[in-house]
């Protein structure tokens, strides 16, 4: 019987077995960040412990960092201590940093890929849990808790329990306009986003093989939105034409006998899985969310769903996610008011999102009375969009064109929503008071799908807004 | 670490499924260098509005003020990694959380903590917690060791992360000592994986 990628990095990485029956797994790559890492070096020093492999440890800044204007110090004081303190830190310990205008720095799961930190066969890992990210390229790459930051700074390993792994074959292939961020909502949608506790997502078919790596990292991206503690995809020629050639990444003859060594991590044709479920990709509407966690998302065509369909606590949950969201029962989503368009995280937030946005927004306009902002996930993005001219596209249309960072993605930055302002968003999480006010309202959705609905000033089904249909 | 088989407090019930980590923890409150004085935030945007008037949560119900027991529904602490939420939790006075499931990295902040996090499907836990709004002020007494918790003059099973049972009985829910034991292990992988991306 031959074995699934998961089985095969987490066997490459085993260190041996812990008293309480857990494994002891070698981490080959770790990344930090100014939120949830900072707090680990002071472990350490509390415990005498140095960094152990800190060549394997990389650090960005991403969080807090305002997008408008990033001289230091920073108007907000803690933000600035933070970074003070995550850059004394990887002084200290010999980690390299990705400092804002060093070229390199962004949002933590952009910067690693793009890079070629992020390599097939891999086990990652980060105190942030869209570590999944990393999975498009083959890779077991999950979140931690700083208490974890912390072993792995110390110890290079963490103590893990082996998760099942779950094959999801998305079949036929995507309608024009539906996007990979649709697929992973419409994932999310059918299995629930406590679907994947205990599982790792092995993400297949056609419509995954057909994606670029761009696309692959929005799905695995949202594998945590759906319960997966991390998701990957098998590396092809398509993973492997992204690395050829990046800063990180063996070159030459290297590069050759690394692509051999990655390829080998694929599953196997025979490999077995804990569960296989197959979704059909042909199906897929450009998906949207009318509720305050991303598995409540319907079809941008759908109305919103009636409680009375469902009973008990469920029903209160409905009731009280409706309530909180303004929208009434049985109203078609289409149509709803938006106050502020956002594109950007490490979801939506590559040169792809941004370009296939510049392609359809081109001779519209952002409608009166909303704010739309457009924030590049790295430095790198905003420069590779500037040289294609992207950024002028958008401004053109009524965007703000920002400074890389995570930004309204989680407004711990000065991006925000004000009062229950409704904020159509290219990101991962519409829970409650995500986007920075404890009343605001997020819908999530695709990044031409937040172009159409800042063009309309409501949600709108983007195949129609810019003449998809007939691509 | 000495190890733990039996916690006791009183319990509240926090009503809910996916309640995810940014509502344990606003982000907010994650602008710190240490996880000192997060106890005061916790569920704080459920807890006051934007005066920071009390909004009558059950955690602030006078009846259950003291619980260290957490009762909660399906998928409890999803969403963001943050260990200021577990961390929150603790410093305000929570040392077990008891839902119908758990996400996965919460539940490893929370054992590393030293936090039990108790597995209780539908009926049981919606009796215990009927209970626990009945009788705020009995304790809840819970046995790890023989995965039983009593209250009331009533018994109740909850199953558990075997793996994070073993090590609050073994009293090793903190592995960082037992990960550095195998340093000569540990550089042999690493050195069999060679540079990877560190080139
Ligand atoms: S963009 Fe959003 S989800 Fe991604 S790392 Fe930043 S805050 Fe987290």
């Amino acid at each position: 019987m031959g074995k699934n990628l998961y089985q095969k990095v987490w066997n490459d990485h085993l260190v041996g077995t812990l008293s309480n029956g857990q494994c002891q797994i070698f981490m080959a790559l770790h990344l930090i960040h100014e939120v949830t890492s900072p707090q680990a070096f002071g472990m350490l020093k509390d415990k005498g412990l140095s960094v152990a492999y800190p060549e394997r440890t990389f650090a960005t800044v991403d969080h807090i960092i305002p997008t408008d204007d990033q001289s230091r110090p920073f108007q907000d004081e803690m933000a600035d201590r933070m970074i003070s303190v995550l850059a004394e830190a990887t002084e200290a310990h010999g980690i390299e940093f990705f400092k804002p205008n060093s070229g390199a720095q962004g949002i933590v799961h952009v910067v690693g890929p793009e890079l070629g930190l992020t390599q097939p066969g891999m086990t990652i890992c980060c105190g942030d849990s869209h570590t999944s990210t990393h999975g498009a390229f083959g890779c077991i790459a999950f979140g931690i808790g700083t208490s974890q930051v912390r072993d792995v700074l110390a110890s290079q390993t963490l103590a893990m329990d082996p998760l099942k792994v779950r094959r999801i074959e998305v079949t036929g292939s995507l309608g024009p306009g539906v996007t990979a961020k649709d697929v992973t909502l419409h994932i999310i949608r059918t299995l629930g986003v406590n679907g994947g506790v205990g599982y790792a997502y092995e993400y297949a078919g056609s419509v995954i093989e057909a994606m670029s790596m761009e696309e692959r990292m929005t799905v695995c991206n949202m594998s945590i939105e759906g319960g997966a503690r991390c998701g990957y995809i098998n590396p092809d020629a398509t993973t492997f034409d992204y690395l050829k050639d990046r800063e990180r990444c063996p070159s030459g003859d290297a590069f050759d006998a690394a692509v051999q060594r990655w390829a080998s991590y694929a599953s196997d044709q025979d490999a077995e899985y804990d569960d296989v479920i197959t979704i059909d990709g042909s199906a897929i509407e450009p998906t949207v969310t009318w509720g305050v966690t991303p598995g409540q998302a319907i079809s941008v065509l759908d109305h919103v769903p009636d409680p009375k369909a469902v009973a008990g606590l469920d029903q209160e949950l409905m009731t009280d996610a409706l309530r909180y969201m303004q929208l009434e029962a049985g109203a078609p989503i289409a149509g709803t008011k938006i106050d502020v368009a956002f594109i950007g995280s490490c979801t939506n937030g590559r040169v792809s999102d941004f370009q296939a946005v510049a392609h359809a927004i081109k001779g519209h306009r952002v409608a009166a009375g909303v704010r739309a902002i457009a924030v590049p996930g790295s430095e790198k993005v905003d420069a590779e969009a500037r040289a294609l001219g992207i950024d002028r596209v958008l401004t053109e249309a009524g965007f703000e064109w920002r400074l890389p960072g995570c930004s309204m993605c989680l407004a711990m930055n000065p991006d925000k929503l004000v009062g229950d302002e409704v904020c159509a968003s290219s990101s991962n999480r519409n829970f409650i008071g995500r986007q920075g006010s404890s009343t605001g309202r997020t819908i999530l959705m695709s990044p031409i799908m937040v172009a159409a609905a800042a063009v309309e000033g409501c949600v709108a089904d983007a195949r129609v807004v810019f003449g998809l249909e007939n691509r | 670490m000495s190890p733990v088989s039996q916690r006791s407090g009183r319990g509240v019930y926090v009503a809910g499924n996916d309640i995810d980590t940014d509502r344990i923890i606003p982000a907010r409150f994650l602008k710190c260098v240490t996880f000192d004085e997060l106890g005061p935030a916790l569920f704080f945007d459920e807890r006051f509005d934007s005066e920071g008037n009390s909004k009558g949560h059950i955690l602030d119900a006078p009846q259950h003020a003291g619980a260290s027991i957490l009762i909660s529904d399906v998928n409890f602490g999803c969403g963001s990694s943050r260990e200021h939420a577990p961390q929150a939790l603790q410093k305000f006075g929570i040392h077990v959380v008891i839902a119908e499931t758990f996400a996965e990295i919460f539940q490893g902040n929370c054992t590393t903590l030293g936090i039990p996090c108790l597995k209780m499907v539908g009926e049981a836990r919606q009796s215990l917690a009927r209970l626990v709004g009945q009788f705020p002020e009995a304790e809840l007494l819970i046995d790890l060791s023989a995965k039983s918790l009593t209250f009331a003059n009533e018994s109740f099973e909850f199953d558990m992360q075997e793996s994070s049972r073993e090590a609050f009985l073994l009293g090793r829910f903190d592995p960082l000592d037992e990960l550095l034991v195998a340093k000569d292990r540990i550089s042999g992988v690493a050195n069999r994986l060679g540079g990877g991306s560190h080139q």
